[in-house]
């Protein structure tokens, strides 16, 4: 006894689809139709691209940073120092921070590489590079040479003490009890400023270097880093990636993916980034299996726009 | 130990289609076998097709390939000249925007071949893996895609890098897949992805091609381009 297959079903089953076509035949030229699309296609590209070009704006840097806004500098550094920031409380795979992963119930993907580029933002962004200047500031040794509580209350006061003045101006803190860290932060501004801090974050000493998460994550914990981003529209809750700099269209492909970041409830959640890609990750999924999905499968009969597509068969039925 | 081969003779000289039930013993014999039976020559580079393809729809596939062609061409220019080479040169900033442009094309014409494949439900027939093989290629081409976005070495490159570290640590692989590792992101870009990319697009191609293009929905037996065709076959040179 056979088994019926429906008509929408991909088994090759008894149908026409499963068949090779005995019917009418028309010519065709495989070699032909590529070589003409590349034509076809490379004069649109170079048309389109000599009309409307492609976006770079420059990269900015630490220097730029330090340069424009260096309240937001030492202010992002004095929160590095006290493990205050962004990056210091991040999680896998910077540091081992309890309870900072997103997670789903028990599901802890976050987690499950370790530390694996581990940084410590007081060393590794304030401190190591100080100590390579050729005469290292005495507030190094002062600081090292403290307990971790002690630098914390410094780092604290000193912290405060700035978010009280207007845009975060060092040269107007109230005297108080800050240790080195005024001394400190001074230090990484100035050599923000001439330029050796970039050199110095993202090569780590070394000739080479093709690794920038230090820098990124050091600019991205400031204010300068992510107003720019805003003010170009890049941000996740603007859409984010499917933005290209200016009208230039970016990754559009990347729609569905930032459509979730601009509604609730899932733009508000905290585990925010892993829902998404999880809900994104299954939808596609279901993309792949459509032919194996009664219903989903048999949209395209009960919406006929094959009619259209194959009008003259059907005309000549 | 090593097996002794007997010269031809005057029989198994003659030339045997491979294809036939010709017995084969080696690995290499029976895989020749295989290819040749599943994707003999007029199939996989075929003079006719179906007189139902017959659709602008049908050029939305050869325009994605043809857009993948300028993508490989343009990046490996930029590549041969260095990350850097589009930020100091007109001629590097041009093509540059020809590797931007002629990707924007080719996801727009993969989309609309997506879609179009949808709504004939392409699937039909034993057609599965060749739907699979579109959806994997397009996932595939959105990774190249992305990685690219990170080589720009521009603010929009950092930003990117920064900004999306959150998803791709939340799903814990962002400690090999760092956005922010510019030498990782490259080797990614302009080896593994596009590697993958065009490995499985050519088997799309290629499973297209061994089964042929699907037959409309409802097509059957009596219809009269199938009970005409029982005649010598006919090339419907109106339809091009």
């Amino acid at each position: 006894m056979s088994k019926t297959t429906s008509p929408m079903s991909w088994r090759t089953g008894s149908g026409l689809a499963g068949k090779p076509w005995k019917g009418a035949k028309r010519e065709y030229d495989l070699f032909k139709e590529l070589t003409v699309g590349v034509i076809v296609v490379t004069l649109l590209v170079i048309a389109v691209a000599a009309a409307f070009s492609s976006p770079d704006d420059k990269s900015v840097s630490l220097k730029s940073w330090a340069t424009s806004q260096p309240g937001d500098f030492v202010a992002t550094a004095t929160s590095e120092l006290g493990y205050t920031s962004v990056t210091a409380g991040y999680g896998p795979p910077y540091n081992s921070t309890t309870g900072a992963t997103q997670t789903i119930g028990p599901l802890d993907l976050q987690s499950l590489s370790g530390v694996r580029i581990p940084i410590d933002t007081a060393k590794d962004f304030v401190i190591d590079p100080l100590s390579t200047l050729p005469n290292p500031p005495a507030a190094v040794a002062t600081w090292t040479a403290a307990s971790s509580k002690q630098q914390t209350a410094w780092t604290d006061a000193y912290g405060k003490a700035l978010g009280k003045t207007k845009g975060n101006d060092p040269a107007a803190v109230a005297s108080g009890n800050y240790g080195p860290v005024p001394k400190l932060t001074d230090s990484l501004l100035t050599m923000a400023k001439q330029g050796s801090l970039d050199s110095v974050l993202q090569a780590g000493g070394s000739f080479y270097n093709f690794d920038y998460t230090r820098s990124v994550l050091f600019l991205g914990d400031g204010a300068y880093f992510n107003d720019l981003a805003a003010s170009l529209h890049l941000t996740g809750d603007q859409w984010g990636m499917i933005n290209g700099i200016g009208n230039y269209p970016g990754q559009s492909w990347l729609w569905l993916f930032s459509l979730f970041y601009q509604v609730e409830p899932f733009k508000s959640l905290p585990n925010a980034d892993l829902v998404i890609i999880l809900i994104v990750a299954a939808l596609t999924l279901v993309l792949m299996i459509v032919p194996l999905v009664p219903g989903l499968r048999d949209l395209p009969r009960l919406i006929p726009i094959h009619r259209l597509i194959w009008k003259d068969y059907y005309k000549r039925r | 130990m090593t097996n002794i081969v007997r010269p031809p003779t005057n029989e198994s000289a003659t030339p045997k289609d491979p294809s036939s039930d010709e017995e084969f013993y080696t690995w290499t014999g029976k895989a020749r076998r295989w290819v040749l039976k599943t994707l003999p020559p007029d199939k996989l580079l075929p003079e006719t097709q179906p007189s139902y393809v017959a659709s602008w729809v049908y050029v939305f596939g050869m325009g994605a390939i043809a857009s993948l062609v300028v993508i490989i061409v343009s990046g490996v220019v930029l590549s041969l000249n260095g990350p850097s080479w589009w930020h100091v040169s007109s001629l590097g900033h041009f093509v540059n925007s020809t590797h931007l442009w002629s990707v924007e094309f080719f996801f727009l014409f993969m989309v609309v071949h997506l879609w179009g494949k949808f709504w004939m439900a392409s699937w039909r027939g034993g057609r599965l893996l060749t739907w699979i093989t579109g959806v994997v290629a397009f996932a595939a081409s959105i990774g190249a895609a992305f990685t690219g976005y990170l080589l720009q070495t521009n603010f929009e490159s950092q930003w990117i890098s920064f900004t999306a570290k959150d998803v791709v640590n939340a799903t814990g692989i962002g400690a090999w897949f760092n956005l922010a590792n510019v030498g990782q992101m490259f080797m990614w870009h302009i080896f593994l992805l596009p590697l993958a990319v065009a490995a499985i697009v050519a088997m799309h191609v290629l499973l297209v091609r061994v089964h042929g293009v699907v037959s409309p929905i409802d097509a059957a037996e009596t219809d009269t381009q199938l009970r005409d065709a029982t005649f010598p076959q006919h090339y419907d040179k109106e339809d091009k």
